[in-house]
């Protein structure tokens, strides 16, 4: 009886706290208008959301923008289904890796979506209304008996609940051989790269059949393999540069103008190692996971493991900035190695202004760094510690020297609670956080426009 | 080169966990992921890098304790020959160091055999060639091991010695799993780094004064007659000599980490705890598969 009456109790713990596995978000992106904030989770599933706009007449004073804060679910689809390489005997996940969205031309909107292996072009388009008034079907689609048709009548047009609709356009197969980690848009609006583990292709987005290898770092033979590409990105303005990251840190910088194939980098981006913090972990913590420009197109933003870095283009002898993001876990790392929590792959990125960067960390936290003063605020995702509108607190991680009240202890760190995509948005202080299997959207309500300094 | 606060000890587990997580990762959906199992190769190298570092050090230590022994115990052999001949002691302290490699098999080969006769039989299997032994020793010990898979190198013992030497180096390393001994095949010398007396040698002696004992389950090849400390003194020179050539320089690459993986999985797999096995020519070429399979995909 005690039993029994426990159980529930149990068996409710037991779902809140579990998670599917396909749930988990995998990318969030903004379009480059921020009205259009699109997600990808390991189901390959793509969630698009839609900001809403206040109606007119409502609170509105001169000079708002008359857009709030909100974002509502706008269209939910099917990207990528698992799929199964027959040759190899490999499955292939169906997890969204990257979204990119394409700039708008048309009333319509265009997202590129890519799993492991294949990379989708989708249109999603709104439709309000619909033709009415057929002459040989009614209303249902039935077709009429023609024996009750006295007259011809010209459909008309008419509005109808909003749907929106989304279909593939575009399908890129069959590019790459190992696992497609980029994907990124070129300025030109024609083309976007794609790169995997060891190379770098160019697509036309018109073009599926055949696409342009532009770097490829293969070794002959396999044994000599020392290093991997690990991101890569078109330069926002140029748009016959584009950078991409190694597993051991370095960034190359490539000019598509100086030969068809870009193994020779142009540029090379390296901080030498310090060979006093030389430990088993060396490389594991120095491989590069995200890479992104500025939005002026001068610097770089990369991250490894414990460290956020912002580079100057014009620099390559090492970073202008370097943040710590988690140095309490450079002690840690045995553990993490063995947990596998070494092997995350965080993202980061810049606000509008490229004045801030943030990044995310584990315990749901996430910090922002202010490239100016080079201080540091951690913050939490997290629903039972933030009510809707409530203002986010600082949080602190403690690690030594004085202990205040509500810091959290390093050892009591969750490592399964990790944010490791994010995005900003492109013009306001809306950022947009993924954590597990849920998606946090904050707004900065006291500077919601960005100071273009 | 790593830092001081991780030992031995933890390079072992680590190349445990290592090895661990690529058996893993075979399984895991979605295919071999390259860029995490690189990752854990490095992992991987460097704590074998620490793990034989520390092993050497080790015998090094004991290596000194038995020198010490052995200058009283041999006290009364010395002979006006023996301190004339202290230069080419020299030499030979120089080829002796490279020649490490077989004394370490020999005395590993005695420790690890079911019995020391059996022992040499098997390895015999694996030998192309054995260098003669001018010195008429006793011992029929085995002697230069060579890999079934390089050519025989035939460098002279001294210009092993020069600083390019590791440039060179062609090696293949082979870790057993149940054992945890690491064997490294360098330059068709094959080393073999768990507790065995790595430098004490004295091949091709030209003293035939010089004894060499074998000595079976204690892992010391007590070979070299020194006169006095200052002989010991230079060997110990050129046993640090020696270290610096076994620290891998970046050269050290994926392929002796496959090397391990081969040997790692096929002894996950088969079970097998006859370490002759790892010597074998049947284990050296399954590492093929290993590397088939990061190809392949």
């Amino acid at each position: 009886m005690g039993e029994d009456a426990e159980s529930p109790k149990i068996n409710h713990t037991f779902l809140r706290d579990y998670v599917t596995e396909a749930d988990v978000i995998s990318t969030v992106e903004f379009n480059q208008t921020g009205d259009l904030l699109a997600t990808g989770d390991k189901g390959g599933r793509v969630v698009i959301f839609q900001r809403e706009t206040e109606s007119k007449g409502e609170s509105e004073e001169v000079g708002e923008t008359g857009d709030s804060g909100e974002y509502n679910v706008y269209s939910t689809f099917q990207s990528h289904e698992p799929d199964f390489d027959y040759l190899k005997s490999l499955e292939i996940e169906e997890k969204i890796n990257k979204i990119r969205w394409l700039p708008q031309q048309n009333a319509a909107h265009f997202l590129l979506s890519t799993n492991d292996k294949t990379i989708k072009l989708w249109k999603v388009s709104e439709r309000d209304k619909r033709p009415e008034g057929y002459n040989l079907k009614d209303e249902e689609g039935r077709l009429k008996d023609i024996s009750t048709i006295t007259s011809l009548q010209v459909p008309v047009l008419k509005p109808t609940d909003l749907m929106v609709e989304v279909r593939p356009r575009r399908v890129f197969s069959n590019g790459h051989t190992y696992h497609v980690n980029s994907i990124s848009v070129n300025s030109d609006g024609e083309t976007y790269l794609s790169a995997d583990d060891l190379r770098i292709n160019m697509w036309h987005l018109g073009i599926t059949d055949r696409s342009f290898n532009i770097v490829d770092i293969k070794p002959a033979n396999m044994e000599d393999l020392t290093e991997v590409i690990t991101a890569a990105e078109f330069h926002p303005h140029h748009c016959h540069l584009f950078v991409y990251s190694s597993s051991k840190g370095t960034l190359r910088l490539c000019d598509m103008r100086s030969s068809a194939l870009c193994d020779r980098h142009t540029k090379l981006f390296e901080e030498p190692e310090d060979p006093g913090s030389r430990s088993f972990f060396s490389e594991i913590i120095s491989s590069v996971s995200d890479v992104k420009f500025s939005h002026s197109g001068r610097y770089l933003l990369t991250r490894d493991y414990l460290t956020a870095k912002v580079w100057d283009l014009n620099m390559d002898k090492g970073p202008v900035e370097t943040y710590q993001v988690h140095e309490y876990l450079r002690s840690k790392l045995c553990s993490l190695y063995e947990n596998d929590c070494i092997f995350d792959k965080f993202e980061c990125v810049w606000n509008s202004s490229d004045s801030v960067i943030m990044t995310g960390a584990y315990n749901s936290f996430f910090r922002m760094f202010d490239r100016e003063t080079g201080r540091g605020v951690t913050l939490e995702a997290w629903r039972e510690s933030s009510k809707p509108r409530a203002v986010l607190r600082t949080r602190r991680v403690y690690s030594g020297g004085k202990r205040r009240r509500g810091d959290v202890g390093v050892d009591s760190l969750d490592f399964t609670k990790k944010i490791l995509h994010m995005a900003w948005h492109p013009s306001e202080n809306i950022i947009a956080i993924a954590a597990t299997n849920n998606l946090y959207i904050f707004q900065d309500r006291v500077n919601p426009e960005t100071q273009l300094q | 080169m790593i830092s001081t606060m991780e030992c031995a000890a933890d390079a072992q587990s680590l190349i445990s966990i290592s090895l661990m997580k690529i058996h893993n990762s075979r399984t895991q959906r979605g295919g071999i992921k390259l860029h995490k199992n690189l990752l854990v190769s490095y992992v991987l190298r460097n704590a074998r890098q620490v793990y034989i570092k520390e092993k050497y050090a080790e015998i090094y230590r004991m290596q000194q304790y038995e020198e010490v022994m052995t200058v009283c115990n041999e006290i009364q052999e010395l002979n006006p020959l023996d301190l004339d001949a202290e230069d080419a002691e020299d030499e030979e302290q120089a080829r002796s160091a490279c020649c490490s490699a077989e004394e370490s098999l020999c005395g590993a080969a005695c420790h690890r055999g079911a019995a020391q006769p059996v022992a040499h039989a098997r390895t015999a299997s694996a030998l192309f060639g054995c260098s003669p032994l001018e010195d008429g020793s006793k011992e029929p010990d085995p002697c230069y091991y060579r890999s079934c898979c390089m050519e025989p190198s035939p460098v002279s013992h001294c210009d092993q010695f020069t600083a390019n030497s590791n440039m060179h180096c062609n090696k293949t390393t082979v870790l057993d799993l149940d054992t945890h001994v690491v064997t490294t095949v360098e330059n068709g010398y094959l080393h073999q780094d768990c507790c065995c007396d790595a430098l004490q040698c004295g091949q091709g002696a030209q003293s035939p004064a010089r004894k060499r004992k074998v000595e079976f389950g204690c892992c010391v090849s007590d070979v070299e007659d020194v006169s006095d400390f200052t002989a010991a003194r230079k060997r110990a020179k050129r046993e640090d000599c020696c270290y610096s050539n076994l620290d891998y320089t970046d050269t050290s690459n994926i392929s002796n980490l496959i090397s391990i993986f081969g040997s790692g999985f096929s002894g996950l797999l088969s079970r097998q705890s006859d370490l002759e096995q790892i010597c074998s020519k049947q284990v050296l070429a399954s590492l093929g598969a290993w590397t088939r399979a990061i190809v392949a995909f």
